[in-house]
């Protein structure tokens, strides 16, 4: 093998890691099943979740922050999860562009359930339905806290710290 | 003597209880529950008149609906709150629309776009700004579109009768299976009890003015 192909392939598989790197995460569609299972995961572990649509403008404020501490925590018991509430019809034109181009590296769900009064209660009897909104939940130590507003970087960060295990 | 205060002393301690337990739902601000009474308003519509309930003599009720310009669910809920308005204002239940967005956190929807996007969509109803927001907190309304049916009473106070959402797809007109504020409305006009007077859907939370 040439000197020059040797260069071409560590030249390929260079870009090839870093455009994997970068890539975008796929969005899952979900039912509510899905999600309500995510909620009982049993797992010694911190999972943010975060309500978000690519139509509200808080939500979109707020990412950078959980993208930067899905990042931060990615080798800890924390997962970061962003479940847009956009409609599934949108999801090919709105939702994988938006992902695309803010190259977002959390895990990434759409709920495909249009009727909110289905299983908002069921899944937080609290929450009015207003996004954007957050959960923090360990199952297995017990841990939840729920919050419907834009949350700030320095909030999420003192969360996660203090429920990290 | 030291027994006789006792039972005072018991008292006082129940007084203080109940007080502190009476303040609690006060003090937690969440607003209006099914069955409560809501309060009048003064607000500005689009066309420069301050509109009240009570300025409605021949109302049965009223579909208080806070909702605004720049909400996606908003939007495509306009045309629906026009035809909820166009149903059952002859039945006695118009609407009157209440944008609660505070004007620096979202400046779309000043006074000004409000009247722009009435005169565009043509509503029948008044869209009336509440600036400081006093009463989306009083009402306790927390996203847009958000809807609180009112009933006049014999009184001439108004009971909170239903709250929630218009119907169960704000995406897709065509493929709504459920018309929970029709249906309840329905149920108000016709003198019954609303059977399913709190329903949720997912909308913009309300843009509050930073403190």
């Amino acid at each position: 093998m040439t000197v020059y192909l040797k260069q071409l392939i560590l030249l390929l598989t260079i870009a090839l890691l870093t455009s994997v790197a970068t890539q975008a995460q796929t969005v899952t569609t979900i039912k509510f099943d899905q999600l309500q299972e995510l909620r009982q995961a049993p797992h010694d572990t911190l999972y943010v979740v975060n309500f978000w649509a690519t139509w509200c403008k808080p939500c979109i404020k707020e990412m950078p922050y959980f993208e930067a501490a899905h990042a931060q925590y990615k080798d800890q018991p924390v997962r970061v999860i962003l479940v847009s509430m956009d409609a599934v019809q949108d999801k090919e034109k709105r939702v994988l562009p938006f992902v695309q181009k803010r190259k977002l590296q959390s895990r990434l769900y759409l709920l495909d359930e249009p009727d909110g009064n289905t299983w908002i209660d069921r899944i937080e009897p609290k929450w009015s339905g207003a996004i954007p909104a957050t959960m923090f939940f360990n199952n297995k130590r017990g841990q939840y806290e729920f919050i419907e507003r834009e949350i700030s970087e320095k909030e999420l960060q003192e969360l996660i710290t203090k429920y990290k295990p | 003597m030291k027994n006789n205060r006792l039972p005072f002393l018991y008292m006082a301690c129940l007084l203080l209880v109940g007080v502190l337990m009476a303040a609690i739902p006060a003090s937690n601000n969440a607003g209006y529950q099914v069955g409560d009474t809501a309060r009048d308003f003064k607000l500005k519509n689009v066309d420069g008149k301050m509109i009240s309930m009570a300025n409605y003599k021949d109302a049965k009720g009223f579909i208080v609906t806070f909702t605004c310009n720049t909400c996606p669910y908003s939007v495509a809920y306009e045309d629906r709150i026009i035809d909820l308005h166009n149903k059952y204002a002859p039945k006695g239940y118009p609407v009157i629309a209440i944008n609660p967005n505070d004007v620096k956190e979202s400046p779309k929807d000043s006074y000004k776009h409000m009247q722009v996007r009435a005169k565009e969509k043509k509503f029948p109803f008044p869209y009336v700004h509440d600036e400081t927001q006093e009463i989306t907190k009083a009402y306790g309304a927390t996203r847009t579109p958000h809807l609180y049916v009112v009933q006049k009473q014999k009184d001439g106070t108004f009971k909170v009768a239903y709250i929630g959402t218009i119907d169960d797809n704000s995406r897709e007109p065509g493929k709504v299976q459920k018309k929970y504020a029709e249906a309840a409305l329905n149920e108000l006009v016709a003198g019954k009890a609303v059977s399913q007077p709190n329903t949720k859907a997912i909308g913009c939370t309300i843009k509050w003015r930073e403190a």
